[in-house]
């Protein structure tokens, strides 16, 4: 097997400090929402890729099967797609909003514009 | 019949009446449903923590599906603890937001605020009875998007601002969290947190499990605003409306808390956390950063809303010290903390709502004099400042001399002694109200304002009175509490 053998599990780290990086670099609250999905993203892979077990079919009993794959990694991963998709549509809506009270969704613009707006109160 | 089907009604009432309320389209009639939907969870949870007293721990198999398939909802002393809790507070906010809601929000959209409102606390009350790993997650995720909308609902455009970076930082720590159960999954094959327990028994030092347990701790100490992870939470409270900062500050960090006690104690043990792990040392090292370094940054603060969110991150860490003890006095202290914590600080921001709808905002400058205009709000404050700073007679003492007995006992005398020290810092902030509002003279902006309207005052003193009535009569909560740590710690070994 080696380090290659589980090449799933280097692709779902990959992701993962691919994603948490650009949410921690970029100062853009768009490309932070990407970031953050692809790191959401990197997740299903984790739950998705071990739940196929090589040769098994679908857990339904028939006596000329022996090995079955496990459902649930998948039933859950849909629960979580769910929670991602919500997370990054109410992102992007909040983004909206910051954009038309602000004129900008540069994170070092908009506390530029908060701190000239308490020095002028 | 109806009462075997508690545990699901608790949850199930507060998430029906979210869509209902949508649907309605009328703050009135939402804001009355809201009312009853939190009415119901609380009696439901009170008839459930007498029941787990008498008989023990409740387990509900969601649809039938028995316990290691199906999702299972389990009360146990923790749980029902922390269910009342949460429903509690809830049921005092949701006539406090009423008026508020009407006052700060735009109108016409007042009653997507109660569907929030609804959903946050459905979300709370789920993570706090479900004993399904990924369920949680769910549920935590349903109380943290609904907490998102809440925050941006602030008047000020800050609010929206803090609400991005609570998402942002809300969501990392969320991903966390699943990560860390998903390699629970992958090593174990269920998600039934009692069963996952058992199983884990013989692999505890396995490398995964190590990795999800790191993975579990930062998820959950981001959500629960542990000391370094509490970043969002200042402007997060600061920019909320008033009712959100309120309902928010007294359960949402809470349970996050309580996540982290039950798999600390009921899935990953006692022996992976003392013997193999320094969990105790690096929790105990963090809360004391969190109580020295927040409590001298409230200290500075010029915005009354804003010193106490970051007494808030101070008092988390008073929670995390008495379980970083890992001794049955040690979580009672902790356990009895979060429910006295959350009443207090639930009380405060109340109180502090209202002087923001009179005196437009909650500047410590702004508050001049204002013992004059409305003593009731300010006697109020004082009195929950009180219990914060833990003087005899207040809620906040009963937690604290259970923390400062525990230190004791487990040989750290100084802690108990840092306790008390970083108790009078907190008298100075609290003083820094009392002065502003008792011993200065009114600023000349200042409007002639009266005592706020009973519907705003009703609520915070409710909660003002328990900060006094827990100060004297602790059957309730250090019993429950203590049954609560000793299960806990049963469980662990």
């Amino acid at each position: 097997m080696g380090l290659l053998g589980h090449y799933n599990y280097w692709i779902t780290v990959f992701l993962m400090t691919a994603g948490l990086y650009i949410v921690i670099a970029r100062g853009n609250l768009v490309k932070k929402l990407i970031g953050l999905s692809i790191f959401q993203t990197s997740v299903y892979l984790l739950y998705v890729a071990p739940g196929k077990v090589i040769g098994g079919t679908a857990p339904i009993i028939a006596p000329e099967y022996a090995v079955y794959s496990n459902p649930l990694p998948h039933v859950l991963i849909l629960t979580a797609i769910v929670v991602g998709v919500a997370t990054l549509a109410l992102g992007l809506a909040i983004a909206v909003r910051i954009r038309e009270s602000y004129g900008s969704i540069e994170e070092d613009e908009i506390l530029a514009s908060d701190r000239d707006a308490e020095e002028r109160a | 019949m109806t009462l075997a089907h508690l545990p699901a009604l608790e949850v199930v009432v507060p998430l029906i009446a979210a869509p209902l309320t949508l649907v309605l389209r009328r703050a009135s009639v939402a804001w009355i449903l809201t009312m009853a939907a939190c009415a119901f969870s609380f009696v439901a949870a009170l008839l459930l923590a007498m029941e787990v007293a008498r008989h023990g721990p409740i387990s509900y198999a969601i649809g039938s599906w028995p316990p290691p398939w199906g999702i299972e909802y389990r009360v146990d002393a923790l749980s029902a603890f922390m269910l009342v809790l949460v429903a509690g507070i809830a049921t005092v906010v949701a006539p406090f937001a009423g008026r508020s809601v009407a006052l700060e929000l735009p109108a016409g959209q007042g009653y997507l605020f109660y569907t929030m409102y609804c959903l946050c606390v459905a979300g709370l009350l789920g993570m706090s009875i479900t004993g399904d790993a990924f369920n949680l997650f769910v549920f935590m995720e349903i109380a943290s998007l609904s907490s998102y909308v809440l925050i941006a609902l602030g008047r000020d455009r800050r609010a929206l601002l803090a609400s991005f970076q609570y998402l942002i930082l809300g969501t990392i720590g969320a991903t966390f969290f699943v990560i860390g159960v998903g390699l629970l999954f992958l090593k174990t094959g269920t998600l039934n947190l009692a069963d996952m327990a058992e199983r884990l028994q013989g692999m505890r030092t396995d490398r995964s499990v190590l990795a999800a347990l790191a993975f579990i701790t930062v998820g959950m100490s981001l959500k629960a605003a542990l000391f370094p992870l509490h970043l969002w939470l200042p402007n997060a409270y600061a920019y909320a409306p008033s009712a959100v900062t309120a309902f928010l500050a007294a359960t949402a960090t809470k349970v996050s808390v309580y996540v982290v006690l039950r798999f600390y104690f009921d899935v990953f043990g006692l022996v992976l956390l003392t013997e193999v792990l320094p969990m105790p040392g690096i929790l105990r090292t963090l809360s004391i950063l969190a109580i020295v370094t927040a409590s001298l940054v409230a200290l500075w603060q010029s915005d009354l809303k804003r010193l106490f969110a970051y007494s808030s991150v101070a008092q988390i860490g008073y929670i995390t010290l008495g379980a970083s003890l890992a001794t049955v006095d040690g979580l009672t202290a902790s356990i009895v903390h979060l429910f006295n914590h959350g009443i207090t600080k639930g009380a405060l921001f109340l109180l502090l709502g209202i002087v923001a709808y009179h005196a437009g905002g909650t500047p410590l400058s702004g508050v001049r004099g204002l013992a004059r205009s409305m003593p009731l709000t300010s006697f109020g404050i004082v009195l929950a400042g009180l219990s914060l700073v833990g003087v005899p007679g207040t809620a906040g003492f009963v937690s604290k001399w259970y923390l400062v007995l525990a230190s004791f006992e487990a040989g750290h005398w100084w802690l108990g002694g840092l306790v008390v020290a970083t108790s009078l810092i907190a008298l100075a902030y609290v003083w820094r109200f009392v002065e502003a509002a008792y011993l200065s003279a009114p600023s000349g902006a200042m409007p002639t304002a009266r005592d706020a309207p009973l519907s705003l005052l009703v609520p915070a003193w409710v909660l003002v009175a328990a900060c006094i009535w827990f100060g004297f009569d602790t059957s309730f909560t250090v019993e429950a509490a203590r049954r609560a740590a000793l299960q806990l710690l049963e469980v662990a070994r």
